[in-house]
């Protein structure tokens, strides 16, 4: 089973950390202070939002149906081997017509700093063991990479442990 | 209309804010959205920066780092920021009265002549509490001795600060002493703060908030120094009538705005425009037209009746209106960002400190020898701006209030002698004796970009003021008590409860106004919260009880600067309860917040008390006052 970004939305508290190594892992430099020293003006591809108190990461989804795909008149948005769903690096170049940005029902996909392409994630910034910047980055564990059913169960558990302390008689 | 509410409570703020957008003008508003969201981390207080083996942050949750590189555990951390913070607040403050200290020093030596004494009767009351033998001393001599006594608070010394020992009552310096808190210098112990908050210092976060509450007494001593030494070179303010708020610019004027907080250079600038009112008319303008932001605003407020224009986060606001010629800063609370707005709208942005510049800003350097030339010079520029804006179109809100300011305690305690020339505090006493005043508020403090501005200032004097609490203001709390008319005998007509607004039509009538004292006092700019002690202080002489008796209270409902953390921490060291209206960054400690919310009362008498909604806010001081008034053995009444 391949393995996702997941969100545990209740432990985001905010920082940007994900935000910032998303950003540092697409740079030439691959660190924070030589990109700084280069002046590599990198753009993540993860969001972080505030809605009232809470605070929220959102990223690409890489959707098994994916309406990006679907949308992409160009031919640029393609499907990797691994499920990565990216339009760079395919046989297509992305001609900036912004069908993939209207069509994602996460706003996922934002745009390069030119406003000539389409942004979104790529995966391409996992390490040795395969974990994206984002979630190495994410100090609180609100970002999580595990395959769905072991993130499913490990939610069951929270679940039951809740009810269960709420006594026999709870619902 | 309804997001710009969510902004800010003042329609002229509001009408400059639509303009800002409209213009694409960026203010602190918007650039508070882009800082969305903020730090966890930060907004908990665990993140410490002390050492290059960091950042580190500390997990608020079980399976995150429970300790930073060192071994610092979050308790450790979140006190060494907030005691970091108070000598920050410390520095700024005090490095304000050292300014004005070196000014009487240098007048004394003969070197600066712009700064004689302009209020020998208070340097003369300076002296007598310092212990100072007056008697056959020249004013020069003894302007001299005060101003050397004042420098050495600021090295380290044997005993007690004097401008402690001669301020506070004996039992509370004694019970503070007991608690080892008592600083030996103000220098002394600011850079003890910066020593002990090093790495592999001090580690126990109890010890750590000791050493800043001694560090925040080190910063009343700073601000009662400023009040002090303000007063004795440009006179103590007396009650004055002006008017405040974004219409009391003036198109066919020379509009200069006042910005920071040290009366040195802007009570100069005030004489100099006085004398310069030909220049500007030479220019083609009917005049020069003062105006003030922030705490050099309430400065030249209280001693010259200058109009408070606007304050704290709305200070980029008056240059849209196309007729503000130049803005002079000195320091603290001067957002960076007006250089940006200046350049949009042409007008003039004069630093004047050298250790406060703004990139984008004219400078004219401020010295103590060469000051009314400065001054002069501040003015001929600001000529030169309105000369260069001529035939442009202003656009200026057309709201502005009555302001009657100046309240200094000598000022409360002359109108209050009116009533009982043997013993003025008596009928303030008595009537709170009898509960037609119930207790007192002090608001003070800053405006903050995450309360609608002014908000929680107006409903909580409405709120209080309808339940017989006398409110005092200082700061931009005052500032927004006058932009909103709370400083009129009209507004006690209108928001006062019944027993209040019989005393302050008492005290009013007995000093001929006709009418009540205004609903809030306004006692004047951050520091003059020395002003607020004293009052308390001699309340609680005259009534031989501690000042953690009484049923007075303090509130910074709109808070932001270090600054405030340092008045915060010594008002709950002085023994008041303290309302903070934002959460302070010492969440991610358990241990420091029920120190400052809970064991400080036990030891100290004082305590925080946070509330962001203001209607609480005003029920939980309310409830505070009580709780002083049952123990004093005075009736109380529900909420």
């Amino acid at each position: 089973m391949p393995r996702e970004i997941l969100i545990d939305f209740a432990r985001c508290t905010g920082c940007l950390s994900c935000r910032l190594a998303c950003a540092v892992a697409h740079t030439q430099a691959k660190s924070l202070f030589d990109a700084v020293l280069a002046g590599e003006k990198p753009r993540a591809r993860i969001f972080v939002h505030q809605l009232g108190q809470q605070k929220a990461p959102i990223n690409c989804r890489h959707c098994t149906d994916a309406p990006c795909l679907d949308a992409c008149m160009a031919g640029a948005m393609y499907r990797k081997e691994d499920g990565t769903v990216t339009n760079e690096g395919g046989e297509q170049r992305c001609v900036g017509c912004w069908m993939c940005v209207m069509v994602c029902p996460y706003g996922a996909i934002t745009s390069d700093a030119a406003g000539t392409v389409a942004l979104k994630c790529d995966r391409n910034c996992r390490d040795e063991s395969g974990t994206p910047a984002c979630v190495r980055a994410c100090p609180t564990g609100a970002l999580v990479y595990t395959e769905v059913e072991d993130y499913s169960a490990h939610r069951r558990h929270g679940a039951l442990g809740k009810i269960l302390a709420g006594g026999a008689g709870a619902p | 209309m309804k997001d710009l509410a969510a902004k800010a409570a003042d329609p002229a703020v509001r009408e400059l804010l639509e303009k800002a957008r409209r213009q694409g003008v960026e203010t602190v508003w918007d650039r508070y959205e882009a800082q969305l969201p903020q730090c966890g981390f930060g907004e908990l207080g665990v993140c410490c920066r002390n050492c290059v083996q960091g950042p580190c942050r500390i997990s608020p949750f079980e399976d995150g780092p429970q300790r930073g590189i060192c071994g610092a555990t979050a308790d450790t951390i979140v006190a060494r920021n907030l005691v970091r913070a108070i000598a920050a607040g410390t520095a700024a403050h005090s490095g304000h009265a050292r300014h004005l200290a070196h000014a009487l020093h240098r007048w004394a030596e003969g070197k600066a002549p712009d700064y004689p004494v302009r209020d020998e009767q208070k340097l003369r009351a300076v002296a007598a509490r310092l212990g100072l033998q007056a008697q056959g001393f020249s004013v020069k001599e003894l302007a001299s001795r005060v101003a050397s006594e004042a420098l050495a608070q600021f090295s380290e010394g044997e005993g007690v600060l004097a401008w402690l020992k001669s301020t506070l009552p004996p039992g509370r310096l004694e019970a503070l002493g007991r608690l080892g808190v008592l600083p030996r210098g103000i220098d002394t112990a600011i850079s003890e703060v910066m020593h002990r908050t090093h790495l592999g210092v001090d580690a126990d976060p109890v010890n750590l908030l000791l050493g800043g509450i001694s560090c925040a007494l080190a910063d009343y001593a700073g601000c009662h120094l400023a009040t002090d030494l303000a007063d004795i070179l440009f006179g103590t303010p007396a009650p004055v009538v002006s008017e405040a708020n974004l219409g009391v610019l003036k198109a066919d004027h020379v509009n200069i705005a006042l910005h920071g907080h040290n009366p040195l250079l802007s009570d100069l600038v005030v004489r100099a425009a006085r004398e310069m009112q030909e220049e500007a008319r030479a220019a083609g303008a009917a005049g020069v037209n003062l105006v003030g932001i922030c705490c050099t605003g309430n400065e030249v407020l209280m001693r010259h009746g200058v109009p408070p224009l606007t304050h704290s986060v709305s200070q980029e606001l008056p240059m849209l209106t196309g007729a503000l010629d130049t803005v002079v800063v000195d320091y603290q609370c001067v957002y960076p960002s007006l250089a940006g707005v200046a350049e949009c709208t042409g007008t003039r942005l004069i630093t004047t400190m050298g250790m406060a510049k703004i990139p984008g800003a004219a400078h004219v350097e401020f010295t103590e020898e060469e000051a009314a030339e400065k001054a002069r010079e501040i003015v001929r520029l600001a000529v030169e701006a309105f000369a260069a804006r001529r035939g442009r179109p202003v656009h200026i809100p057309p709201h502005k209030s009555r302001v009657v300011a100046g309240f200094s305690v000598e000022a409360v305690v002359a109108a209050l002698s009116r009533l009982d020339a043997a013993d003025p505090l008596k009928p303030l006493l008595d009537n709170i004796a009898a509960g037609n005043i119930q207790g007192v508020c002090l608001f003070a403090g800053c405006n903050n970009v995450k309360v609608p501005q002014d908000e929680n200032f107006l409903v909580m004097a409405r709120e209080l003021a309808a339940r017989d609490v006398l409110c005092l203001a200082t700061g931009c709390g005052a500032g927004a008590y006058a932009r909103h008319g709370y400083l009129t005998p009209e507004a006690t007509l209108e928001y006062a409860g019944p027993g209040l607004k019989a005393v302050l039509t008492a005290i009013g009538e007995a000093n001929g106004l006709g009418g009540p004292l205004p609903l809030v006092l306004h006692l004047g700019s951050c520091v003059d919260n020395s002003r607020a002690v004293d009052l308390a202080v001699a309340v609680a002489s005259r009534l031989g009880v501690d000042t953690a008796q009484l049923p007075v209270v303090a509130s910074a409902p709109e808070f932001k600067t270090e600054k405030a953390v340092a008045i915060g921490t010594w008002a709950v060291a002085l023994g008041f309860p303290v309302h903070l209206g934002l959460v302070p960054p010492v969440l991610g400690s358990a241990a420091v917040t029920e120190v400052l919310t809970a064991k400080a009362r036990e030891i100290l008498g004082g305590y925080f008390m946070v509330e962001t909604d203001p209607v609480k806010a005003a029920e939980k001081i309310y409830a505070a006052i009580g709780e002083r008034r049952r123990a004093l053995g005075l009736a109380t009444r529900p909420w």
